[in-house]
């Protein structure tokens, strides 16, 4: 079936240079291995969630407590960043500063080559991701493994995650064992999931303990205490920030909490929202490199706070809010449209509905102008979001601001409507707001509306895979009328 | 010149003024007399294993549990509490209960020097580690570790089987809880680390899996002051 | 309203997809209305809630035909709307819409007087409806929007329940979007075609012969597609077919 855009009104313009959502849907949905894989992922992880927030006003109270949390850390932004150094400062973490993923990347090449350092050792983050870190640090000479089996996995088959929290939720059994035989010496083929896992645990050993640097994410920093969290359930990301001598820890400026008793809340709906756990298995709570008389920890313990274009969501107010995210991917397994088409769609780092509002704001709506209108706004995000980003809002706004002529409230953003949709869009205005003309218009179609041929623009996408709408012969204002229901002309 | 820190602050500064919301009243759960219960619920679901022992007897329990599974090397922290009780316990020859059952008494390894020195025993050598845990937490079934000078963070993370001791009368009930007594944002430690349970991954088609990287066993003792 | 919190005059607020698709629905609902003693008044200048240009991006498009309804409904009583998707437009979305505008305080108390048809009948006017009709097995569609912006999702079903013989089968895949998403299902045509086939398959297994819903979008979706793949599930609006159990067809 085509997916060209279609012509005319409800073309999708003000999509600027697509990102090939629609092509790269059709791959998807016509995969039936990838829509099963999914289908079952994300029905297992709701089916979690639901079950760990079945008390609906334990939920209620929490979430306003997360969202409440977030939002408070995110109105005084800037003073908990230099309160988040000062303090890291103090504790003997050295703070960098990035405005750019290049001027990230640079920063944490710098300081691996300062250290010598050309065994890395990766803990998951998705900030890492976006920075594209593994490939900047490989064309400079330095391997950095992935630790995190999901990651481990993708990085043996040379792909990128197709969700937040579990990497390679695309990939089934199979696959993965025939990766395994493939890419790790010695592997025989076995789909039994405990031996891939001990296949797994046996690589990775020998990289913890040579490795010369360890490199993680941060799922909350806590301006009070200058303290990094970081939450995992297999004990990769605590190995790679204590075995290696040095540790560089990189973050987005939005993931700054004000004080630590803010963790509390945010642990009980991170796990719980992300795949059903009460908790994970580790919180690990990192304050400052090894001090004298300690006997183990790494020496030097960097962190990178990375702006690239959060400074600029945040000046709007109301797309601020999509920098409270906690990253925990509860509104992508609830997305109808993620669950059919998975994350590689969304081209970039981060898919789902996070993705929807976040991409086209980093990267610009000239570049990801199709992604806001990649959705429904069934709201199915917005329901479980633990902080309670009003995702369809945002969404809303967005597919506003890259219409809007001359916006700048948005990067690419301001596009202005095409002609043909200033057109179409003048019409429905036109007719719609005088009530005269619209009633007229509709007693035209009660006429004629049957005739229009299955081919025109809309009709065809429409007719694809439905039968024609049809026109009723009289509309309910006629039949009001005729019925003498009361008009009130007051 | 401004540099990216500069830049950066000063665009985040300039930015519209917004309100600051108050918390809005949240509370974690309350357990009472049942946080015992609720703790080792949590744990077990987690695939730990918890035994409640009085405080004179857990050297000898663990001996034998662990020597039940074959462990022929424990690491501890000499300069503990803990690791004086059990060194000086296990000091005291076989016990009798692995003698008649044929069973290897486990050697203590020490971890008294920088890990650096000791890096192959501790990555490869050892089969097992005991540790203290500062509180538990009821509602998550998690061990507060508070890592220092004499009971390093490895010892929860490398071996294998990791042991921890919490005393019965130190379970809370929440992490908020456990935050305020013990007022935590007066100081954290280098590395402070709440354990829930032993290594898992979800990661191959959402099947749960056990010591991926991590201790691949956790056993709770439940210090208790009065007979189990 | 009366001093017993029952309104003795309503507003009826068709929606234009009724009005060109699913009259009868909108006769219907003015109907179940008018039979509890409520006098139903439809200003014929009203004409479209404004959600597609809402939706578009097109604030300003949609403010100038949301206004027109502003102008339609002065008065101050409840305006009962046959659609959550509509009604949940003019509810949450009208205030902030109107937010810079002069117009601001009237969209307010407009918004304030809006509700979903089955949620008036079930929580204003506790209607004790009498079952007609012969056996039929029933399943339930709510509209995202009703679930989600209008918090209906009883209420329809409290309706169904009341009719001795009508089935309730429950939905599984019953709170999943069936893909209609207004023009969603004619810009990203190939996801929402995959969306409103699964949505038809869920109905297909709860066994029942007919799709029951309150929204005239997800009906012509979910009934087309139905009727072009040649499924035999059938669909109508809930005011329709309360009406014919009423009147034993």
């Amino acid at each position: 079936m085509a997916v060209d855009a279609p012509a005319g009104f409800g073309a999708p313009t003000g999509f600027g240079a697509p990102t090939g959502f629609g092509a790269k849907a059709h791959v998807a949905l016509n995969d039936p291995k990838l829509r099963a894989n999914f289908r079952r992922a994300m029905d297992g992880l709701m089916d979690k969630r639901a079950a760990q927030f079945s008390d609906a006003g334990e939920w209620k109270a929490l979430r306003a407590r997360g969202a409440a949390v977030r939002a408070r850390a995110l109105a005084h932004l800037p003073q908990l960043l230099e309160q988040l150094e000062a303090r890291l400062t103090a504790n003997g973490i050295t703070v960098h500063w990035a405005e750019t993923t290049g001027e990230a990347n640079a920063i944490v090449l710098g300081i691996l080559q300062q250290a010598g350092a050309t065994r890395v050792i990766k803990g998951k983050s998705m900030v890492t991701e976006e920075m594209h870190l593994n490939a900047h640090l490989e064309a400079n000479g330095i391997t950095a493994v992935e630790s995190d089996l999901g990651e481990y996995i993708i990085q043996l088959a040379g792909q990128a995650p197709s969700h937040i929290v579990m990497p390679c939720i695309h990939m089934n059994k199979a696959e993965i064992a025939e990766l395994f035989a493939a890419k790790i010496p010695g592997q025989t083929y076995t789909e039994n999931v405990d031996e891939l896992t001990a296949a797994a645990r046996k690589a990775l050993r020998g990289r913890f303990a040579e490795a010369d640097a360890g490199i993680s994410g941060v799922n909350f920093a806590v301006a009070e205490t200058g303290t990094l969290v970081l939450i995992e359930n297999e004990g990769n990301g605590r190995l790679s920030t204590t075995l290696p001598p040095l540790h560089i820890a990189v973050t987005g400026i939005e993931k700054v909490l004000e004080k630590l008793e803010d963790v509390a809340p945010l642990l009980s709906l991170l796990p719980r929202s992300a795949t059903g756990q009460v908790i994970t298995t580790y919180v690990n709570m990192i304050s400052g490199p090894r001090k004298p008389g300690e006997k183990d920890g790494p020496k030097a313990v960097h962190l990178v706070l990375l702006d690239n274009g959060r400074s600029r969501v945040y000046g709007d107010v109301e797309l601020a809010d999509t920098l409270r995210c906690i990253r925990c991917a509860a509104c992508m397994n609830h997305c109808p449209v993620y669950t059919r088409v998975g994350g590689h769609t969304y081209s970039f780092t981060y898919p789902g509905p996070i993705g929807k509002i976040l991409t086209p704001q980093l990267e610009g709506l000239d570049c990801a102008g199709d992604q806001p209108h990649a959705s429904t706004l069934c709201g199915a995000c917005a329901e479980v979001c633990p902080v309670q980003i009003p995702i369809p809002d945002l969404l809303a706004r967005l597919r506003t601001e890259a219409v809007t002529p001359s916006s700048i409230a948005v990067k690419g953003g301001g596009g202005g409507v095409s002609l043909a949709d200033s057109l179409g869009w003048g019409g429905w205005t036109a007719l719609y707001s005088r009530p005269l003309v619209y009633r007229l218009s509709t007693r035209l179609l009660g006429v004629f509306g049957n005739l229009m041929p299955a081919w025109l623009p809309m009709l065809r996408q429409w007719t694809s895979v439905r039968t024609k709408p049809k026109f009723a012969a009289k509309s309910l204002h006629q039949l009001a009328r005729e019925r003498g229901f009361s008009d009130d002309q007051r | 010149m401004t540099s990216a820190r500069d830049r950066i602050l000063s665009r985040l500064k300039s930015a519209p003024r917004r309100t600051m919301p108050e918390r809005p009243d949240w509370a974690a759960p309350r357990y009472g007399e049942g946080r015992l219960t609720q703790f080792r619920a949590m744990l077990e679901a987690a695939h730990a294993q918890v035994t409640e022992v009085a405080r004179a007897e857990w050297p000898s329990l663990l001996r034998l549990i662990l020597a039940q599974k074959g462990v022929t090397r424990v690491l501890f922290a000499p300069a503990t509490e803990t690791g004086r009780q059990l060194a000086a316990a296990w000091a005291n020859g076989d016990a009798p209960q692995l003698v008649a059952s044929q069973l290897v008494a486990p050697q203590l390894v020490a971890y008294d020097r920088p890990m650096e020195e000791i890096k192959e025993v501790l990555v490869h050598e050892v089969q097992a580690a005991v540790t203290t845990a500062r509180s538990g937490i009821a509602q998550t079934g998690s061990l507060v570790l508070w890592p220092t000078a004499d009971e390093p963070r490895l010892m929860s993370l490398l071996p294998p089987i990791h042991v921890v001791l919490v005393d019965k009368a130190r379970i809370v009930d929440s992490l908020a809880d456990t935050m305020a007594a013990e007022a935590w944002s007066g100081g954290m430690p280098t590395n402070a680390v709440l354990v829930s349970g032993p290594s898992k991954t979800a990661d191959i088609e959402q099947t749960l899996a056990y010591g991926v990287h991590g201790p691949k066993e956790l056993i709770v003792l439940v210090i208790g002051d009065d007979a189990p | 309203m009366s001093a017993t919190g029952r309104p003795h005059t309503v507003y009826f607020f068709g929606t234009c997809l009724v009005d060109l698709f699913y009259p009868e629905a909108g006769l219907a609902g003015m109907e179940l209305l008018q039979r509890e003693g409520v006098t139903v008044v439809f200003p014929q200048n009203q004409t479209c809630c404004g959600q597609p240009a809402r939706n578009n991006g097109h604030p300003d498009e949609a403010r100038a035909v949301a206004r027109i309804q502003l102008d339609a409904f002065p008065g101050d009583w409840p305006i009962v709307v046959p659609s959550g998707s509509c009604a949940g437009m003019m509810k949450t979305h009208y205030p902030h819409l109107f937010e810079n505008d002069p117009d601001h305080a009237r969209a307010v108390a407009f918004s304030a007087r809006v509700f979903e048809l089955t949620q008036f009948l079930v929580d204003v006017l506790k209607v004790q409806l009498t079952d007609r009709g012969k056996p039929v097995t029933v399943t339930w569609h709510p509209s995202c929007h009703s679930q989600r912006e209008m918090g209906v999702v009883e209420q329809p079903k409290a309706l169904l329940r009341q009719l001795a013989n009508v089935t309730l089968v429950e939905n599984p895949r019953e709170t999943e979007c069936c893909g209609f998403g207004g023009t969603f299902s004619v810009k990203q045509p190939e996801i929402s075609a995959a969306m409103v086939a699964d949505k038809v398959e869920s109905i297909q297994r709860t066994g029942a012969t007919q799709v029951v819903s309150g929204d005239c979008g997800c009906l012509m979706n979910i009934t087309g597609a139905a009727e072009k793949s040649r499924n035999l599930v059938t669909g109508q609006h809930i005011a329709a077919f309360l009406m014919e159990r009423c009147h034993g067809r």
